[in-house]
């Protein structure tokens, strides 16, 4: 007699935490756009904006690691910012594709930026009002730091836009490229929706006319097209997920080498 | 010699947190800048000193924290630990005007007023200029948000001829 075949059920792949998930999102954007700005230190077109960007990356850095050390915190495994940082693959990453594209030149670098902060600014401000304390807490203080970069990306836009035809040429064609990224900033999935019903986070479709607006409202001013929503190639999408282009996997090779080279190296 | 924590009150750590100076901005202490938060002395913990950074990304955060425990240390409370929070967010309201005038001295203006949440659409308005710390001329303009530190901007004083640096309001 044999026994009957045990019925083969596979186990339920476990519900992700919603919040450490989310926090990665955070983290990672700033952290990969934080990378991409400090390749710019030393190659700045003029000492001013090569200060600038880096600035501005040393922020977004300082902001990765707040909210990285939070995401650790969060998941429980004894990882921290650094952990999370170095030692995790591409596919374990979070950030919307916009940030890991190549620099670029320095209207695409503007450009990406622009873009960025304003989607930024639009989204702190909603999380300063988390049910989440400790979440509302970094985004009020990372605020006071977007808002003086958008005002500096913001005002380069003006400059390269309504400026000589070789920096209007250029950084209307930086948009062109960079346009099919910027639905996935607004792009909801179950993570977004399940934190949002808590008041962790906000319903990121309600950012997005405050985000079309203040964008257009700069483009317009510098004499700027703002290109059409139907693009040429697919919309950029899966980032969040942990589908990237192939330049962030180069990104972190540079990133991840000395850390992971030397691992437990303190210094 | 370690203290009794017995014999440690508030005002003697913070009297000695008085003559930790800022690593970029050395005239002022780091209670000045309004970095310190609280002071908590307990017998079983040891002493606890609460510090919120400047800015997220400030690289002079680290040195401050071993200033703190260092000078703690050599007046006598060993094993004081520092632990930071980021709420209330640092805002340059904290900088008393005591400390204001020694920024000014030092060449640095100080902090003007907060640019109100005056709404998003706002957000690409230029903000005026302080007064040039030099020559107290107002004909000045803000060169660029971004310095030689997170926290200051530079600008440029028409009267004098004179670049110098602010202490950006946030």
């Amino acid at each position: 007699m044999t026994s009957p075949a045990p019925s083969v059920v596979p186990a339920p792949l476990p519900k992700p935490n919603a919040l450490f998930e989310y926090l990665q999102r955070l983290g990672d954007d700033r952290l990969i756009l934080g990378h991409r700005l400090s390749e710019w230190c030393g190659h700045g077109p003029i000492l001013e904006e090569d200060i600038a960007l880096a600035n501005v990356g040393l922020d977004l850095l300082g902001q990765a690691t707040i909210l990285l050390r939070m995401a650790g915190e969060v998941e429980g495994q004894g990882r921290n910012e650094d952990a999370l940082a170095y030692f995790r693959e591409a596919v374990e990453f979070r950030n919307c594709q916009l940030v890991e594209l190549p620099k670029g030149d320095f209207a695409f670098t503007i450009a990406r930026q622009f873009l960025f902060d304003v989607y930024d600014v639009v989204l702190l401000d909603a999380l300063a009002k988390s049910t989440n304390a400790e979440l509302a807490a970094i985004a009020v203080k990372s605020l006071k730091e977007a808002r003086y970069h958008v005002r500096h990306s913001g005002e380069r836009m003006l400059k390269l836009g309504d400026g000589t035809d070789e920096r209007h040429r250029r950084v209307q064609a930086a948009l062109a490229e960079l346009w099919r990224y910027t639905p996935e900033l607004f792009a909801a999935d179950e993570i977004d929706a399940e934190l949002a019903a808590s008041g962790v986070v906000p319903d990121l479709a309600t950012l997005k006319p405050q985000w079309d607006s203040l964008v257009r409202d700069v483009l317009d001013r510098a004499t700027l097209t703002t290109p059409n929503d139907v693009p040429r190639l697919p919309r950029a999408r899966g980032g969040r997920a942990g589908a990237h282009t192939e330049h962030l996997g180069h990104l972190l090779a540079e990133m991840q080498i000395v850390a992971r080279s030397h691992p437990g190296a303190s210094w | 010699m370690i203290r009794s924590l017995g014999a440690a009150t508030r005002d003697e750590i913070l009297a000695v947190l008085d003559t930790v100076m800022d690593p970029e901005v050395p005239v002022l202490s780091v209670r000045e800048l309004g970095i310190v938060r609280d002071v908590l002395v307990d017998d079983r913990d040891g002493v606890t000193v609460v510090v919120t950074p400047t800015y997220s990304g400030c690289p002079a955060i680290k040195v401050i924290e071993h200033d703190i425990i260092t000078a703690l240390a050599d007046a006598g409370f060993g094993n004081a630990k520092v632990r930071t929070t980021y709420s209330p967010a640092w805002t340059t309201d904290w900088i008393p005007e005591s400390a204001r005038a020694k920024l000014k001295a030092y060449g640095i203006a100080p902090p003007g007023a907060i640019a109100g949440n005056d709404g998003l659409v706002q957000l690409m308005r230029a903000r005026q200029a302080p007064p040039c710390p030099c020559c107290e001329s107002p004909d000045t303009e803000v060169r660029s948000e971004f310095g030689s530190t997170a926290c200051k901007s530079v600008c440029w004083c028409r009267s004098c001829g004179q670049p110098f640096e602010e202490f950006k309001a946030i």
